[in-house]
């Protein structure tokens, strides 16, 4: 299939009456065998699954009833992220204040948000004071230099229920991204909610 | 008049370097190639930097599809007698009265969509005809009815009686709402479990960053 046939034309070289003994050709015709693996190929290229699913990890801390056995933040160092419809963002720092002139409730968007995490920390961070008692922990456990200059960085998340689960994955990771080490995952307070609510209508976000 | 003989040249080209080549692609692919184990709902997993393999054996997956709804998958392939064991703790638990065949038949079922009571006529199907029914999921959403807290709970029970370590894994699709996955670990926590792996595919920390930096440097960010 693959060959022409070139061999016609020279019979007649041995003369009259001899009779040639017909030759076979050894070589194999490999151009089924090339289709038979190519059409393997673009079924295995088909079904397999390259990219394999990876774990992240996530740690919850235990429900406590108890108020005054729940863990502090401390005001000056947190940092509340919303997560609400259609991959809007909305934050605000320490407490919330929502009197006019005093409103600290902002709003971004996933792209935004990274910057806000790290200003917020480096500010943080400047305003450390030495803590004898959290530097001597650190060196014993062999933790790098500065590991407790953002101590009191804290990042509260609080997906409301039109958040989505790809969402709520992006914040976590935007935490592993900024190596923000201290984070929790808590249910948004109906304030905050209305208050989202209220931005969406005002600022016609669908 | 002597003529001018052309030489004719073969057409034949050497087609072995191409078919080793061709069968050199085919043995690697064929070595990349993991199936698919059959999904009963097709889930778009969100992306992160973690690069954590996941665990493919004794762990316990919840998945949750793009409509809210809860799927319970235990992934143990070597050992298969944890099914059984799963199934007899859901089946004490709440007093399904499951029979032995159908207990059997749960080692076989690839995955559970569906509220309790509907359980028995799932477990009564062939395991290819329950890939043709359309599960409802299992109820998460009422916190006090969160069917999803019986699941675990006799899953743990199961390991905890074999010791053996089991992992949670929590498959959500993006574009599932927080609150079916509020409810995943508001279950989880029930049955006091605290540490979870969430399935997602890898993407590159993002230029700049401080994971970034600490990536390049070969160090881990502290935790």
């Amino acid at each position: 299939m693959a060959s022409i046939d070139t061999s016609g034309g020279d019979s007649h070289k041995k003369g009259p009456g001899v009779k040639k003994a017909k030759k076979l050709s050894t070589r194999v015709d490999m151009t089924p065998m090339v289709d038979l693996g190519f059409l393997l190929i673009t079924f295995f290229i088909f079904t397999a699954t390259m990219s394999t699913p990876k774990a992240m990890d996530l740690r919850m801390p235990k429900d406590v009833d108890d108020p005054k056995k729940q863990n502090e933040a401390k005001e000056s160092g947190a940092l509340t992220i919303m997560l609400g419809k259609g991959n809007q963002v909305y934050y605000y720092e320490g407490q919330l204040k929502v009197d006019v002139g005093m409103n600290n409730f902002k709003q971004t968007t996933f792209k935004g948000i990274r910057d806000i995490i790290i200003n917020k920390r480096k500010e943080v961070m400047s305003r450390y004071v030495t803590d004898p008692e959290c530097e001597a922990k650190a060196k014993a456990d062999g933790k790098p230099e500065g590991y407790c200059r953002d101590k009191d960085f804290v990042v509260i998340i609080k997906p409301d229920q039109d958040a989505t689960y790809k969402n709520t994955v992006d914040i976590l990771d935007e935490m592993t991204i900024n190596g923000v080490r201290t984070y929790a995952m808590v249910k948004i307070l109906p304030q905050e909610y209305d208050l989202i609510k209220a931005t969406e209508q005002s600022g016609g976000n669908k | 008049m002597p003529s001018v003989k052309i030489n004719k040249k073969s057409t034949d080209t050497d087609m072995t370097p191409f078919v080793d080549i061709a069968f050199l692609i085919l043995s690697f692919f064929i070595m990349a190639t993991k199936f698919k184990p059959p999904e009963p709902v097709q889930i778009t997993i969100p992306n992160s930097v973690s690069s954590q393999d996941l665990p493919e054996n004794d762990a316990v997956m919840v998945t949750i599809d793009s409509t809210n709804r809860a799927f319970f998958t235990v992934l143990s392939a070597k050992d298969k007698s944890v099914f059984d064991q799963i199934i007899q703790n859901v089946n004490t638990s709440r007093n399904l009265g499951l029979t032995t065949a159908e207990m059997a038949n749960f080692r076989k079922t690839p995955t559970v969509g569906v509220p309790f009571q509907e359980l028995k006529s799932l477990l009564d199907l062939a395991p290819e005809d329950q890939a043709k029914v359309t599960m409802k999921g299992i109820p998460i959403s009422d916190t006090n009815a969160n069917e999803l807290i019986w699941w675990i709970g006799a899953a743990k029970k199961a390991y905890v009686d074999a010791q053996r370590p089991l992992k949670w894994l929590i498959k959500g699709d993006g574009n599932s709402k927080y609150p079916a996955f509020e409810a995943t670990i508001a279950a989880l926590k029930k049955n006091d479990e605290y540490k979870y792996n969430l399935v997602t595919s890898l993407e590159n920390a993002p230029t700049g960053t401080e994971l970034e930096k600490a990536q390049r440097a070969g160090k881990p960010l502290p935790k």
